[in-house]
């Protein structure tokens, strides 16, 4: 086994106690150059718990989760979740990329991105039947979407996109939910919807993972945080972890003094 | 004649090139709307010019071993592996290197298709006693088609659009949310190797008709135009097969017509026609369309600018505006309101004082954001909404 930086950090490597976790990983790097984006980093995500992953640009926060999802390829670590391989649980996880990695006129509906969430249930050839586009519909309600199932997607607005976004995850119909700054560029009512619809799949026992970079909501929105500049810096519940000390190892001198203020 | 050749009796090649075109149509049209999704038109260009050394070895290949170096199958076969090596060399430049992928495709395709013009020369120089004829691979030629050549076309074009059924729903995700594909276990990088499979199975079909030079156009034009048309996956890729196998049989059945006519860009011309008319008449994104609708914008928001100024007793300076308002009657020749021009601009000046107030008042927030400087309250309020804002207003306005 290797002996990793945050294995001496005081994480148990035992596999047995990870069994229960939805994610946990271990000594993972990822690099896409020779400088790595995320150094060496140990993670647990708890069961039916909402985690914010926050740290300044650059600190492999979007790394990490996709690296989680084995959308790319780590360099070394191990990444399990409920004690499995992630390519045996995809049925069980969802995910909510950035708005920016889409081609935004692409020829779909509403309704359709949507529906890709189902991919896994239709395989190539399933029909497309009744129930899974009321269950469709059902998630778009979710997100106060309805109304815009028939539109192109190029037509809403970026926070209108994003709850499309969140909608096509509901409908992947899992247990652990990874959003990559589902925050990032949405107008206050949509803030107001990805939140509660969040809070509500917490409440239902999921569990719930962000990345996000607006300090002064996470009190409000979290209860755990799990802080990371390459390396991890902390990891634990709101109360405990997110303390001045820990904000400024994080952002180190990038982090200002009002944004400081709302951890104290 | 051309009646004749659309009803397929021109003979019997002319029967088996139009029907063979109207199928490699299809079959390309419906294909390549996956390439031009995903942003990789340009890679069908690598893809058919790396065809070419293949076609020349498959030659040489086949009259060492003593066999008729013309035997399409084998031709095509050659074809397939020198393309696909291209594929292989653009997909390894643009993931393990820095070069991007127009970078590689360019390298590509210069390299393959110079190295298969080099071929070709050293053929022409050959012994082989019959000239080859392998020039006809570059802008395709039918003039001597079989039976079993177009047996092959309809087979490899029905095959690659089966594959294509087969594959839809992943090629549609990945081309549009790669990391979301992957997320979802997906093999991306796999599933946009086999969008180009399949335009290098197409391409390698249509060598034989349409050449290598002009494929790439029956991969995406058919594409292009079709997205004039719709907003759905599904139904730009009914379309642009559609309009590709329209292109096919009728180019074909045109080139049929004249002797001296090429088949491939016949082809080619009318896809390319059809793409016209998509591009000026499809409503929604078409141009004309386009145009209609902000002339249409432009002349509401001049005319509801003069009312505004009509009301307000100020003198109007856009030629524009007074022209409209002439035309509708409004004003007269010396710019006063008509009788018909004074109860509209009346009209126009208490919407404007009702929006502004809504605006100042954040509770109204969500009406608010219907603003334009066109639409007329009464269409955003109900009756009763607009009462009650008409007496925060006074009754001096109304």
């Amino acid at each position: 086994m290797n002996v990793t930086l945050a294995a001496t950090n005081g994480i148990s490597s035992n596999i047995e106690e990870l069994h229960g976790l939805p994610l946990a990983i271990r000594g993972l790097t990822v690099s896409y150059g020779e400088k790595p984006a995320v150094f060496s980093v140990d993670a647990r995500f708890e069961a039916g718990e909402m985690t914010a992953i926050i740290g300044p640009n650059g600190a492999g926060k979007s790394t990490l989760l996709k690296a989680a999802l084995g959308i790319v390829n780590p360099l070394s670590g191990r990444v399990s979740s409920w004690g499995q391989d992630v390519s045996k649980m995809r049925d069980r996880i969802a995910y909510v990329p950035q708005r920016a990695s889409v081609d935004w006129d692409f020829p779909t509906r509403v309704l359709d991105v949507v529906m890709m969430g189902q991919f896994r249930q239709l395989g190539l050839l399933g029909r497309i039947r009744s129930n899974h586009k009321d269950d469709a519909l059902t998630c778009l309600d979710r997100v106060g979407m309805r109304d815009f199932a028939k539109r192109q997607i190029g037509q809403l607005s970026g926070g209108q996109q994003q709850r499309v976004f969140l909608a096509r995850a509901l409908a992947q119909t899992a247990d652990l939910y990874l959003l990559d700054e589902p925050f990032a560029g949405v107008d206050a009512a949509t803030e107001k919807t990805i939140i509660a619809v969040l809070k509500e799949l917490r409440s239902s026992g999921k569990t719930v993972v962000a990345v996000h970079h607006d300090l002064a909501t996470v009190p409000e929105y979290f209860e755990r945080v799990f802080m990371i500049n390459t390396t991890r810096i902390a990891e634990g519940t709101v109360s405990q972890v997110f303390t001045e000390e820990n904000l400024q190892k994080t952002y180190g001198g990038k982090l200002t003094t009002s944004r400081m203020s709302v951890a104290g | 004649m051309l009646l004749e050749a659309l009803t397929l009796q021109l003979g019997y090649n002319a029967t088996l090139v139009t029907i063979g075109s109207l199928l490699l149509g299809i079959a390309a049209g419906a294909t390549g709307t996956f390439l031009f999704l995903g942003k990789r038109a340009l890679v069908s260009d690598a893809i058919s010019h790396a065809t070419l050394p293949g076609v020349a070895l498959a030659f040489m290949v086949m009259v060492a071993l003593g066999g008729d170096g013309r035997y399409l199958p084998g031709l095509l076969v050659g074809s397939a592996v020198s393309s696909a090596v291209g594929l292989l060399c653009v997909s390894a430049l643009s993931n393990r290197t820095r070069l991007s992928e127009d970078a590689a495709i360019g390298a590509v395709l210069s390299v393959f298709f110079g190295f298969g013009i080099v071929l070709l020369t050293v053929i022409q120089s050959m012994n082989a006693g019959r000239q080859a004829g392998l020039e006809s691979f570059l802008l395709g030629s039918t003039a001597g088609m079989l039976w079993n050549d177009a047996l092959v076309i309809s087979l490899g074009g029905a095959l690659v659009l089966c594959l294509m059924l087969l594959l839809r729903r992943p090629m549609t995700m990945v081309a549009f949310d790669p990391e979301f594909a992957a997320g979802a276990g997906m093999n991306v990088r796999r599933i946009e190797l086999a969008v180009m499979g399949l335009a290098l199975a197409i391409t390698v079909v249509g060598l034989k008709i349409v050449g290598l030079i002009l494929i790439v156009a029956l991969l995406i034009i058919p594409a292009v135009a079709a997205r004039f048309w719709s907003n759905r996956v599904g139904v730009v890729v009914i379309l642009a097969g559609a309009i590709g196998g329209i292109s096919g049989y009728s180019g074909a059945a045109l080139s049929a017509t004249a002797p001296a006519l090429p088949t491939g860009p016949i082809i080619v011309l009318v896809a390319f026609l059809i793409f016209t008319l998509s591009l000026i008449f499809a409503p929604n994104r078409g141009i004309l369309t386009a145009f209609l609708r902000h002339r249409d914008f432009q002349a509401r928001v001049h005319v509801r600018q003069g009312l505004l100024a009509l009301a307000q007793g100020q003198p109007i300076y856009e030629k524009l505006t007074l022209r409209l308002k002439q035309k509708r009657g409004l004003i007269r020749a010396d710019s006063d309101a008509t009788e018909a021009g004074r109860a509209p601009a009346a009209r126009a000046l208490l919407d404007e004082r009702r929006w502004q107030l809504l605006r100042s008042d954040p509770a109204h927030e969500g009406a608010a954001a219907h603003y334009d400087g066109l639409t007329p309250l009464e269409s955003v309020l109900t009756k009763d909404q607009l009462a009650e804002l008409d007496r925060s207003l006074g009754p001096e306005a109304v």
